[in-house]
């Protein structure tokens, strides 16, 4: 603020308290419990921290965490851009329902997401039977935490794009569309460039929620150590077990992705912010 | 190129924007579409372009039904009232994309191509402003560069959707010339929209009224002037 | 007047057509995932809830036990939504309003419930809020226990639904811009009664917004709960960890039962946000 214009600004006095009290406030909620993280996990040093990582159950958790990521994000991300080119790009019946139905996941607790998908695949599950009869695994297995990790990050992507999308408008498709160019290219070269910030992070809020997701995965993945244990679920093991040294390092590995994240995201604010939907999540 | 466009129907919702709308251009006219806001001039100028589908009617370009061939099979230049540039190709890039696009058996060469886009440049006046973005570019610098992007193709129809609409008047005046000179070097069939009935005056060899969805009046602008064919028109160009 | 000619192939009356192709790809793709992914888990999920029959089912999802779970889990949410209401408008008013050092900082910052695993929270809260923590030692020598009970639950879900309120108002503070402030000031008014009467009717739907939002999302919270909540039955148990209780007992149906309740809640919440957002859309641009 350049001008101290009293008409339309508070006292330096009050300005100051505010903003005191607003960094307190963060603090306090997020500050202290995001330095815990790291401050718990090399409470006892260095070599604890290490071990803890290179433990083989942590590591078999690292391994599944990143398998889930890599399988579900790009599943999204593609199904997310599919979606919402069908709704910006194009006008039919049920649009305004389609939209409601991606914000869906969002509302659901991830404990009734695991359940849903537990009463489909599990032993007792409609497909239950005929699962076990053809031996695939899918509640209590990797497949099923895929499926779970699918549905708590499925609007991520779509709700990104949907918005940006459709303050570009059309006019750029259309040109391209009478310049002769066929549908796979005026995406490629006209859509894509225009939202490749907004999807980027879009895919990146994607992936930080597929790596650290825990009620739903809790819930369809039956807890085998080892097997079906994701890093989070892994937290809560060692946790439960008083390694509280153990799983607090584990704990900063996901913390340390969660500030990746945000320091991505404050950079694409920075510099690409007008390719970023102002949408409440 | 010769346009015909036979009865064309089109509503939105509950409002009949196009009733039954004939018109017959001949090749290599200059023809201006005139009409108020509203009148359906633009969306009569994107059925001819396959933007929007008629409800009813024909569209035939040199004899030959159009009316179910795709936006991209019509041999049209189009330019859209607001640019429509891609906005992250330089300007090279946006000219040369309606030949970038071509299927590799009909594609020209890259020195063709390159060749081409230099030569549009010099047609529109913007010489050496191949490696600028569209963001660095004045209203009409852009309007421009749209021209010259819908030419690249050789389109024997040019089809301008309002295309001064944004820009000042001085710039207006310098770009109308332009124009007309491209479109008789060119030999192009062009028809323009727009609601500036002085502007059509100044450019077009005809101009169509259009007004509560039908063609009121379609003639030479002298002949729109001394006769009026109803008091649609008469209200119009005062 | 010539007839008018019907050409081969026409489209419905008054719907306008996109040109753009991919339309049938993009949408069988769309309806594929979403069908497989959500409709066919939540029809799953309703068909057991009524496979179960009217007594069974209230007898499941309106227990006490239940009851008290659902009260703890609203009842929390509610307040924490509140908190943020309250303090999330704060931030959200210095980080638009103001410049300082650390602005952009604290900004990022807002955003780490987002990007931070629920566990790993959940067990950061604990450590800090727990009487041997940073925050909890001092309180405990007040005589106050902030985890392990209610309290707990209610600064998880704080933590939790802080984004929701901050990033819903801070466009529209941004928006608002110092026209109508600098009007109510040559009208005499000072400071407060402006951000009062002016300021704060201007952004109250997207205040409401933003509570309702994170009042929906902590309702069904978990990860970030369990590990501060103390979760004994009855007292500081809540509803999503009920559901997980029921499940590893195999007491399927009381689950399902449970997580209806919990689901329909959260669509009618939903449903009740996307109409109000609606409203207002309709409301400013009329």
């Amino acid at each position: 603020m350049s001008a101290k214009n009293k008409a339309t600004s508070e006292g330096l006095v009050t300005r100051t308290l505010l903003i005191l009290a607003a960094v307190a406030y963060i603090a306090l909620i997020l500050l202290l419990p995001l330095a815990s993280v790291f401050s718990e996990a090399f409470a006892h040093g260095l070599a604890a921290f290490k071990a803890a990582i290179v433990d083989p159950d942590a590591l078999a958790a690292i391994k599944l965490t990143l398998t889930v990521a890599a399988i579900s994000v790009p599943i999204n991300m593609v199904c997310g851009v599919a979606a919402a080119w069908a709704i910006t790009k194009h006008d039919f019946r049920g649009k305004d329902f389609l939209i409601s139905l991606i914000d869906v996941p969002f509302s659901i607790s991830p404990v009734v997401a695991g359940l849903m998908y537990l009463l489909l695949f599990g032993a007792q599950g409609w497909f239950g039977d005929w699962l076990t009869e053809h031996n695939i695994q899918i509640a209590f297995a990797k497949p099923g935490i895929v499926l779970a990790t699918l549905i708590v990050t499925l609007p991520f992507v779509a709700r990104e794009l949907i918005p940006l999308m459709q303050a570009q408008g059309r006019e750029e498709e259309e040109a391209a569309l009478t310049l002769g160019a066929p549908g796979w290219r005026i995406f490629l070269w006209v859509t894509l460039p225009n939202i490749r910030w907004g999807l980027l992070y879009g895919v990146l809020l994607t992936n930080a929620r597929a790596m650290g997701e825990f009620g739903a995965v809790s819930v369809i993945s039956g807890h085998i150590r080892g097997e079906t244990d994701t890093m989070p679920l892994q937290v809560e093991v060692l946790y439960n077990e008083y390694n509280f040294a153990a799983a607090f390092s584990v704990a900063s590995l996901l913390a340390g992705l969660a500030l990746v994240t945000l320091a991505v995201k404050s950079f694409l604010e920075w510099r690409h912010s007008d390719q970023l939907a102002a949408s409440g999540h | 190129m010769t346009i015909t466009v036979r009865n064309i129907v089109k509503g939105f919702g509950n409002y009949p924007a196009l009733k039954d709308v004939s018109l017959d251009i001949e090749d290599g006219a200059f023809v201006a579409l005139l009409g108020p806001s509203g009148s359906g001039k633009t969306t009569l100028l994107r059925i001819i372009a396959g933007l929007e589908t008629a409800e009813g009617g024909q569209i035939l370009f040199g004899g030959e039904d159009v009316t179910d061939r795709a936006p991209q099979d019509r041999g049209i230049g189009f330019v859209f009232q607001n640019y429509a540039l891609f906005r992250h190709m330089t300007v090279a890039h946006n000219i040369a994309f309606g030949l970038d696009v071509m299927k590799r058996s009909q594609r020209p060469e890259k020195a063709a191509i390159k060749a081409r886009v230099e030569e549009l440049l010099e047609l529109v006046q913007l010489p050496g402003y191949g490696d600028r973005y569209p963001a660095q570019l004045s209203g009409g610098q852009r309007q421009r560069v749209a021209l010259a992007r819908a030419l690249a193709r050789e389109p024997s129809i040019l089809l301008l959707d309002e295309p001064f609409g944004a820009l000042d008047a001085k710039v207006r005046r310098e770009l109308r010339g332009a124009l007309r000179e491209i479109h008789d070097r060119v030999g192009l069939t062009s028809l323009f929209v727009t609601h500036d009935y002085e502007e059509a005056f100044a450019l077009a060899d005809k101009v169509a009224i259009l007004g509560s969805g039908r063609i009121e009046q379609y003639g030479t602008p002298e002949a729109v002037q001394k006769k009026p064919a109803n008091d649609y028109v008469r209200e119009f160009l005062s | 007047m010539a007839t008018v000619s019907l050409p081969l192939s026409r489209t419905g009356r008054g719907r306008r057509k996109s040109p753009l192709p991919g339309l049938s790809l993009t949408l069988g793709i769309t309806i594929t995932w979403l069908t497989i992914l959500l409709l066919l888990p939540l029809v799953a999920l309703f068909l057991k809830s009524v496979t179960l029959g009217p007594t069974h089912f209230v007898d499941a999802a309106f227990s006490r036990r239940a009851i008290a779970s659902y009260e703890l889990s609203f009842g929390a949410a509610l307040a924490a939504a509140a908190v943020n209401a309250v303090f999330g408008l704060l931030v959200a008013w210095v980080l638009v309003r103001y410049r300082f050092p650390g602005r952009r900082l604290l900004s990022a910052l807002v955003d780490l419930p987002f990007a931070l695993p629920t566990a790993v929270a959940g067990i950061a809260l604990t450590a800090v809020y727990a009487n041997t923590g940073w925050v909890g030692k001092p309180a405990s020598a007040f005589g106050l226990a902030l985890a392990y009970n209610p309290v707990g639950v209610v600064i998880a879900l704080t933590f939790i639904g802080l984004p929701f309120v901050v990033r819903t108002v801070e466009p529209v503070l941004t928006d608002l811009g110092k026209g109508i402030e600098e009007a109510a000031a040559t009208l005499g008014a000072g400071r407060w009664t402006i951000f009062r009467r002016v300021v704060l009717p201007e952004i109250l739907p997207a205040l409401i917004t933003g509570f309702a939002l994170a009042f929906a999302r902590g309702v069904g919270e978990y990860g970030s709960v369990i590990f501060i909540a103390g979760n004994m039955p009855f007292k500081s148990e809540i509803a999503p960890l009920l559901i997980v209780t029921k499940l590893e007992e195999y007491d399927y149906a009381g689950a399902t039962a449970i997580a209806t309740v919990l689901l329909l809640s959260s669509l009618a919440l939903l449903l009740l946000i996307n109409a109000y957002q609606g409203r207002e859309l309709r409301r400013r641009s009329a």
